[in-house]
């Protein structure tokens, strides 16, 4: 799978290394701020209140 | 089937390396979101003249309520409190129940907070003991409870919220704090529960 994507990246190393660069930085900035926010709403892992 | 294999190792991995990096968002990220909110909170307290309806006695969901402080957690250990305990409140730091008592009245003053996420401003309840102060300071007056008992019980005890504390129905005469968090560290198992009652009130000279 990886192999397959940096086959498409277009450019020599030094072009795709920064292409991955700013393709994982991108993956982790939408996880942190878009999925992991959503997604602790659903995991019980801090329930403080009783009853409810 | 080498290809097959090779991408199913690959996507394991990854998913690994994100789940990683969701705990890192538990520990770090969480508590970043409640430092922001904190800061907003403990100025809304600092502006300090309380609006007309807070001056009746309610607060509205969502605003700053007073400070928490714990003199055993450290001489810093400080964090406004929020009305409500909605998930959206408990992420900008501890909860009161709406519709307990307010600090320094007769009744039960309850306030939630998270253990291990969002700043974890409840991490050490632990460590009180009884005796221990646990200092309420309000816009009005600083109210100081001492801490009673400290017990573990299950998340459906729902009368350590009563007036008085595993006596439902019974009449308070006396102001009493309950301070609740989840049981043990990282579980939805059980609640950890502190008690306290009113010592002391300190007006505050305006």
């Amino acid at each position: 799978m990886y192999r397959f994507i940096w086959r498409l990246l277009p450019g020599g190393l030094p072009a795709k290394l920064i292409t991955v660069l700013l393709l994982v930085t991108l993956a982790a900035a939408l996880l942190w701020y878009l999925v992991f926010p959503w997604l602790e709403l659903h995991v019980p892992l801090d329930q403080v209140t009783v009853g409810g | 089937m080498r290809v097959m294999l090779r991408t199913f190792g690959e996507v394991s991995i990854t998913l690994g390396l994100v789940l990683l990096l969701f705990c890192a968002y538990l520990l770090w990220g969480t508590s970043a979101y409640t430092e922001r909110h904190q800061e907003e909170l403990q100025r809304q307290l600092a502006e300090g003249p309380p609006a007309r309806e807070e001056a009746l006695g309610r607060i509205r969901l969502g605003r700053a309520l007073a400070l928490i402080r714990i003199p055993r957690l450290g001489a810093d250990y400080k964090y406004a409190i929020v009305e409500g305990i909605d998930a959206e409140h408990l992420r900008q730091g501890p909860g009161h129940y709406p519709g307990t008592a307010l600090p320094g009245q007769i009744g039960n003053f309850v306030v939630s907070g998270h253990r291990t996420t969002y700043a974890a401003p409840f991490n050490r309840l632990d460590e009180l003991r009884r005796g221990d102060d646990v200092i309420i300071d309000a816009r009005e007056a600083r109210y100081t409870y001492r801490v009673t008992g400290v017990k573990i019980v299950l998340p459906t005890r729902v009368d350590v919220i009563d007036p008085v504390p595993e006596h439902p129905g019974k009449r308070p005469t006396q102001a009493r704090l309950t301070l609740s968090t989840c049981h043990p560290e990282y579980s939805a198992r059980e609640r950890l529960i502190v008690y306290g009652v009113l010592a002391t009130t300190q007006e505050r000279r305006t």
